[in-house]
């Protein structure tokens, strides 16, 4: 299955192809691009009859084998719907933008950054290996992010972007987090051989964190409370985007994950209870916002986060019937979410606004279009014969035949009203009433942006009236794969029954408030208002103070000022060495060996104490360099002492070259000021004393042990033999390490001509 | 004499420590220079002190046997000696020239590139 890997990896290849053929050609030919999501829906249909009956198809190369990492595709039931999903809706949005874009600038870059989506969409769904999926995950998050991004002249895009960016990018690492510890605990990245361990990722002590971790993931790509709130700002991207990204595919990303996991964790109580809450939560939330909004895009944002919910919760009640529910709501939702987006974007084209309160009267000038409305708010509000009244009556069906139906059915119940006033408030508002100003001279669009949505509203209503095709396509072979046993029977009437009856009154209901209900822009504000409690602007201000923080952070530690580099240094450094000193105060048990002093050692010693002092102290430029002086021939006296007359001959010279270079520059140097105030001075001092004293103390302790004397062992032994020298100093510097002394001469060489530059080259006139 | 030299390696890092936090440059530079000679005795120390035996083979023999001084320290010093006098000079050099463009001596008054015209 070679070709697996190929169809998943040509939409980055076609993005690089898209790259080269440049803007200008491309330009002319822009349909070209659709070549690809549509041979993709072509190649991704032939395996729709081979899964639907149960058969599953993969394929695997190495790619990182030591990290348990592969490129492992398969293609199963669920699979072959998502796959289904991103490139059929996304051979439509490639037909629209075509149209939709004509003629910007940027066209091509966003062929491009949709193909790379595609991609990276299609091996999220199709990858086996929970790290591979995770790379896909994230770069469905990336190209969102430019998508997002794409009008990044404007403030309020880039700002959108790097919100949504940042919520799902903390979820991806959520991801990350999720997949090593499953992986740890299962002894396999390979998701479907984990199956066999679920003992082991249920059981654990783990489990919990595992479960919190793959929420978080989940809940944040799939726009759930309380994070659902970059969804709405991520509608600033140009309406295709909004309608395959944050409404068709990536958003179903979190759902995908939570479907593909649920055989593994379906039976825990913690699955069930989270996904019941958090959905339930995301339902009413974002159902009721449907009412304070004017922009089209606003309300169907809220609509998809509503309905994202609607699926997370079926997941939740897991039982055979609402996996159904889930998977036929999932087909719903991409039909006419895709349809309501996408007939929005044409809306906007055409008449230059998406706000509800200034539309009106449409139907005149783009009667096929309200066609393709009234078809989706039908599906939307779940009128017979859509799709959308299959989907509602799975809905009710699975809450009504479990735990709580009675709460659970109401809420659903409430969910569904609102989503009916959405549907129809953008769906038909729009076409019906009075021609508003912006609606008297509408220009016919390009039939290509009409035909798009009226063929996913004729899809959904065509499924509506042929239930059998999605059950015997999809929801019995993934309800198998999922549950272990066939989905619900889907079928368009079920006689007079309770749900009938529950339908009804949610269509009333939600066409009552539709036709009661005006949006504008004074309830908006309304809205905004309560905006202070919203995850939104808790999670906004909290990222300030964050700034804010970091901000002060950087300054107290990054300030410019040398001094205070070293004194942090410093500071530490003490605390490390004063830390040990305390703890371990076995210095002064073992110095009885100590051999006894002479006078001269004394006498040179206290010359050395005298000159750094002195060095210190002194307030002149000359007697600092004097003293200095001093120090380095009393050291000298060191070396000679203790068996080191070749450090005391080096450092006899390079003492006296440096004084004679310190005395050469000394008048042409600034003056010796006094720059700190005596509060600096004493600190400092302080600092210094205690660093030098803790210093001290260590280095007693460290003679103590006995030295390592391998090395010097073989100098020693082989200095002779090996290298015909006798002074062993000198053998090893110019045989031994003899590299080191060469490079040592460059580094010396480079100094000098550092030197002789700065001397001798003149200033250029303005540096005088 | 051992504990002797170890306090005068911590009074000379207490002195170039002290000197490197003060905000002359000139007096930078000697900071450095006391803290180089305070690294240079440490090093010596930690090979341990031997009195009056060089390391050097003795005409008749091939090999270095008993009591003799680290060479190993030794090599390492004799290095950190020359390496630092090249850092040195540099460094005085390059603060007259700092002194000549920019009029300071003061550090802090020299980390802002956009103040040179």
């Amino acid at each position: 299955m070679s070709t697996l890997l190929f169809a998943i990896l040509s939409s980055f290849l076609f993005a690089i192809l898209l790259f080269g053929i440049g803007q200008k050609v491309f330009a002319r030919i822009s349909w070209f691009a659709s070549i690809l999501p549509i041979s993709l829906f072509t190649y991704f249909l032939s395996f729709l009859g081979p899964t639907s009956s149960g058969e599953t198809f993969s394929y695997l190369t190495k790619w990182v084998p030591s990290a348990g990492v592969n490129l492992d595709f398969r293609m199963d039931s669920l699979s072959t719907l998502f796959t289904l999903l991103i490139t059929g809706v996304g051979s439509l949005v490639f037909l629209y933008t075509m149209k939709y874009l004509k003629g910007h600038k940027y066209l091509l870059r966003f062929y491009i950054y949709l193909s790379i989506f595609m991609g990276a969409m299609l091996g999220l769904v199709t990858s086996n290996n929970l790290i591979s999926l995770f790379i896909f995950w994230e770069l469905t998050s990336i190209s969102s992010f430019f998508l997002i991004n794409f009008k990044n002249t404007e403030r309020a895009s880039r700002k959108s972007a790097i919100t949504a960016l940042s919520i799902t990018g903390f979820g991806g690492l959520a991801l990350l987090a999720f997949a090593v510890l499953a992986g740890g605990l299962a002894g396999t990245y390979s998701i479907s051989e984990m199956l066999n361990s679920s003992e082991a990722l249920n059981n654990s002590s783990f489990t919990p964190i595992l479960l919190i971790l793959l929420f978080f993931a989940a809940f944040t790509k799939s726009a759930q409370f309380p994070f659902h709130f970059w969804l709405p700002g991520a509608m600033k991207a140009p309406t295709p985007v909004s309608t395959y990204l944050h409404s068709a595919t990536m958003v179903k990303a979190g759902i995908y994950l939570l479907l593909r996991f649920s055989p593994h964790f379906g039976d825990n109580e913690i699955f069930s209870t989270v996904l019941i809450t958090v959905g339930s939560i995301t339902m009413l939330f974002a159902g009721f916002h449907t009412l304070f909004r004017t922009d089209m895009k606003g309300i169907l944002a809220y609509s998809t986060i509503g309905a994202l919910g609607i699926i997370i919760f079926l997941i939740g009640i897991g039982t055979n019937t609402s996996i159904t529910a889930a998977i036929v709501f999932i087909i719903v939702h991409a039909l006419y979410k895709a349809t309501l987006f996408l007939l929005t974007g044409t809306v906007d084209h055409q008449t230059g606004t998406r706000d509800i309160t200034q539309l009106g009267g449409l139907k005149k000038h783009l009667p096929i279009l309200f066609v393709a409305g009234l078809l989706a708010a039908v599906s939307s509000a779940g009128i017979p014969p859509s799709v959308g009244f299959l989907g509602k009556d799975l809905i009710y069906e699975s809450t009504l035949h479990g735990n709580q139906s009675i709460l659970l059915t109401t809420i659903a119940v409430i969910t569904n009203v609102f989503m009916v006033f959405a549907g129809f408030i953008v769906g038909v508002k729009p076409f019906v009433g009075k021609v508003t100003e912006k609606t008297i001279e509408v220009n016919k669009p390009h039939w290509l942006m009409w035909f798009t949505p009226l063929l996913l509203a004729i899809t959904g209503i065509v499924f509506g009236i042929f239930p059998g095709i999605i059950e015997g396509l999809f929801t019995n072979s993934i309800s198998q794969q999922l549950s272990g046993s066939e989905g619900m029977h889907l079928k368009l009437w079920h006689g007079f029954t309770l749900i009938l009856l529950l339908s009804f009154i949610t269509i009333s209901l939600g066409l009552l408030i539709y036709f009661l209900w005006k949006p504008s822009s004074k309830k908006v504000r309304f809205m905004e208002g309560f905006n202070i409690a919203s995850p939104k602007h808790i999670l906004l201000k909290f990222a300030e103070y964050f700034e804010q923080f970091s901000y002060f952070l950087t300054r107290v530690f990054q300030n410019g000022y040398l001094r205070r580099y070293v004194m942090i240094l410093l500071v530490l450094l003490t605390v490390v060495f004063g830390v040990h000193v305390f703890i371990n105060p076995r210095v002064f048990l073992s110095l009885k060996e100590i051999r006894g002093l002479e006078v001269s050692e004394i006498i040179v010693c206290v010359v050395m104490f005298v000159s750094i002092l002195y060095t210190v102290l002194t307030r002149s430029r000359l007697s600092a360099i004097a003293g200095m002086g001093v120090l380095g021939y009393s050291i000298c006296f060191i070396f000679m002492f203790y068996g080191a007359p070749d450090l005391a001959m080096t450092q006899f010279l390079i003492d006296t070259l440096t004084v004679i270079l310190f005395v050469l520059v000394l008048y042409r140097l600034p003056k010796y000021l006094r720059l700190s105030n005596n509060t600096n001075r004493i600190r400092d001092g302080i600092i210094a004393t205690t660093f030098g004293t803790f210093l001290a103390f260590t280095i007693i302790e460290i003679m103590n042990e006995t030295p390592i004397k391998k090395t010097t062992e073989f100098y020693a032994k082989n200095a002779y033999e090996m290298a015909k020298g006798k002074n062993i100093v000198n053998v090893i510097l110019v045989d031994f390490r003899g590299f080191d002394t060469m490079i040592e001469i460059i580094v010396l060489s480079i100094a000098a001509l550092g030197v002789f530059a700065l001397l001798k080259l003149y200033l250029k006139k303005h540096e005088k | 004499m051992e504990i002797l030299l170890a306090i005068m390696t911590g009074v000379l890092y207490a002195g170039g420590i002290y000197f490197i936090l003060r905000r002359s440059l000139v007096k930078l530079i000697i900071g450095i220079v006391l803290l180089g000679n305070g690294v240079n005795l440490l090093i010596f120390l930690m090979g341990g002190l031997v009195k009056g035996k060089p390391p050097i083979i003795p005409e008749e023999s091939h090999h270095l046997e008993g009591l003799y001084a680290d060479p190993v320290p030794q090599a390492l010093i004799l290095t950190a000696i020359v390496i630092s006098f090249g850092l040195q000079s540099f460094a005085i050099v390059l603060i007259k020239r700092a002194y000549k463009v920019v009029k300071t001596d003061d550090i802090d008054a020299m980390n802002k590139t956009d103040d040179i015209e």
